[in-house]
């Protein structure tokens, strides 16, 4: 039994029918690529693991979420919810305050006020994240001054400070230059030893570089499911074929 | 091409007169108080004028210490903030991220609808409801600095209102987004990361709400008791420089007159003040 299983799930945005039928195993402390064309639905199945759909209005969604057999749309706190399952965005997005303060944030927001707690959890936070050695000195000025590929970081690190099970990541290094992206694939490799990961990303090179499984969606159904290798290798299906050798999308 | 050309000139200096009229009004203002203002003050004496606390136009000798106004326009003002800028500031919060749909389109109407009232109504409210409210509540007359503190308080509601929920508005959603995916609540989202990123357009707007309480004058004139003396509690009456310009200037003559522009000159500085401190503060924050 996988992290998280999805069984039958289906969503929709009003009318639209974003997400088909979906079935998903994800395995514990692995990564998961999703991939597929913009609009595949990739996203949208990313970020209903940790509900952030909720906040669209209009969206339904049926089926099952299962995080360690527990439904997740059923009698769990949201925001429990959300604490277990953290979440890196495509555009990083420090908050305006210092970078101790955004590291401190989610803790401090399931309470822990505690002076000599908190700077043990920033470190700690920052160290995963691979970017203290940058930021010791200057933790109490605004993150905003950091560079793109040190905001996205940030965020990871700020992700972990609440000590998650899941970690998802949406298209974390689309706006990053390459040796920034190369430093967050090494950091995110590093990380799957104690966090289930799930990524979605465009670029297929990344998921062949750092996943241990991959999911390939098309409008709105996963087409294929399976070990990287495997899915890279020898695609079971045409059409994961054809997006793979790059004849469309 | 050429003609064209000219059409073009020709319309960019219009365009550029018309830049200049604002500032061309700002400098005629400005020239016209210090040059009928400035004079009396060095006749009054400057200290005598402006931290003189008898003004009494019509003894002999008369005697023109304007410093009861212009802590009466300080206390008023400051009241008006206390009162007027929490109230302004979370129902800004509220109308921009916690209002339902429904409600909003009663709400947002009603706010525009107190920007758009003649101070002369408010007063009117003020001094038939709340200068008899405040008369059996507290005692004493009810014209007062807390009744006037109280009006002018309601009056900035709309400036602050607006210029906050449209700079709360203006945050980006990534930073509400980012701060509900660490499990932080729909109120602390809002508060602790959306707010403080609106700090600079809610700044904006307390300033702008100080501007509009301390330059106004109908509604305080009949609800403040306007007792040309040093303020003795905020039961007692008060008046305000404005006040003491409006109900002087009608029969004011000579020097008398002078000094009534000089207490514009005070209250200019006043704004200028404010908007400085007001354009420093946002350079600090941006």
């Amino acid at each position: 039994m996988g992290k998280f299983e999805i069984k039958n799930a289906d969503l929709y945005y009003n009318d639209f029918h974003a997400l088909k039928n979906i079935n998903l195993d994800i395995p514990q402390k692995q990564i998961t690529a999703f991939i597929g064309p913009s609009g595949c639905g990739k996203s949208t199945l990313l970020k209903s693991l940790n509900r952030m759909n909720d906040l669209i209005e209009g969206c339904k969604i049926t089926g099952e979420f299962l995080l360690d057999g527990e439904d997740i749309y059923g009698n769990m706190d949201v925001n429990l919810l959300r604490k277990r399952v953290g979440m890196v965005f495509q555009k990083p997005n420090p908050f305006p305050m210092s970078v101790y303060d955004n590291i401190a944030f989610g803790p401090r927001t399931h309470g822990i006020h505690s002076k000599s707690k908190l700077d043990d959890i920033v470190e700690k936070s920052l160290r995963n994240a691979a970017i203290w050695e940058e930021v010791k000195d200057r933790l109490k000025k605004s993150a905003l001054g950091l560079s793109g590929g040190q905001q996205q970081r940030l965020c990871i690190a700020r992700a972990l400070a609440v000590e998650p099970e899941v970690l998802l990541m949406d298209e974390p290094t689309s706006a990053l230059d390459p040796i920034s992206t190369s430093k967050i694939e090494d950091l995110v490799l590093e990380i799957k030893r104690e966090y289930t990961i799930i990524i979605v990303t465009h670029n297929m090179q990344q998921a062949t570089r750092i996943s241990d499984r991959t999911a390939f969606f098309l409008l709105g159904e996963v087409v294929e499911y399976d070990q990287t290798e495997n899915l890279f290798s020898m695609p079971k299906d045409k059409r994961t074929e054809d997006y793979i050798t790059g004849r469309f999308g | 091409m050429s003609r064209q050309k000219l059409i073009e000139k020709a319309m960019e200096i219009l365009f550029l007169i018309c830049a200049l009229t604002s500032i061309i009004a700002v400098l005629l203002i400005c020239i016209f108080l210090f040059a009928n203002g400035v004079p009396a003050m060095s006749k009054i004496g400057v200290f005598n004028f402006l931290l003189g606390t008898k003004w009494t136009p019509q003894d002999i000798p008369a005697s023109f210490g304007i410093f009861p106004m212009i802590l009466g326009s300080i206390y008023v003002t400051a009241g008006a903030i206390i009162i007027g800028v929490p109230i302004g500031i979370l129902t800004s919060v509220f109308m921009a991220k916690m209002c339902p749909k429904p409600l909003y389109k009663i709400l947002k109407p009603a706010v525009e609808l107190l920007a758009g009232i003649p101070s002369i109504v408010y007063g009117f409210f003020g001094l038939v409801l709340l200068v008899p409210l405040i008369r059996e509540t507290f005692g004493g007359k009810g014209t007062s600095m807390l009744t006037a503190s109280i009006l002018l308080g309601i009056m900035i509601l709309p400036t602050i209102i607006g210029v906050s929920e449209s700079s709360i508005r203006a945050v980006p959603d990534s930073y509400y987004e980012g701060a509900l995916a660490l499990g932080a609540t729909h109120e602390r989202a809002v508060f602790f990361t959306v707010l403080p990123a609106a700090k600079s357009g809610i700044l904006a707007g307390v300033v702008l709400g100080i501007g509009r309480a301390i330059g106004e004058t109908m509604a305080v004139i009949m609800v403040a008791g306007n007792q040309p003396r040093m303020p003795a509690g905020i039961l007692k009456g008060v008046r305000t420089m404005t006040a003491n310009i409006v109900i002087e200037m009608g029969y004011a003559a000579d020097l008398h007159r002078e000094a009534l522009i000089a207490t514009g000159v005070v209250l200019f500085v006043f704004i200028l003040i404010i908007n400085l401190a007001f354009s420093l503060l946002k350079r600090k924050v941006d």
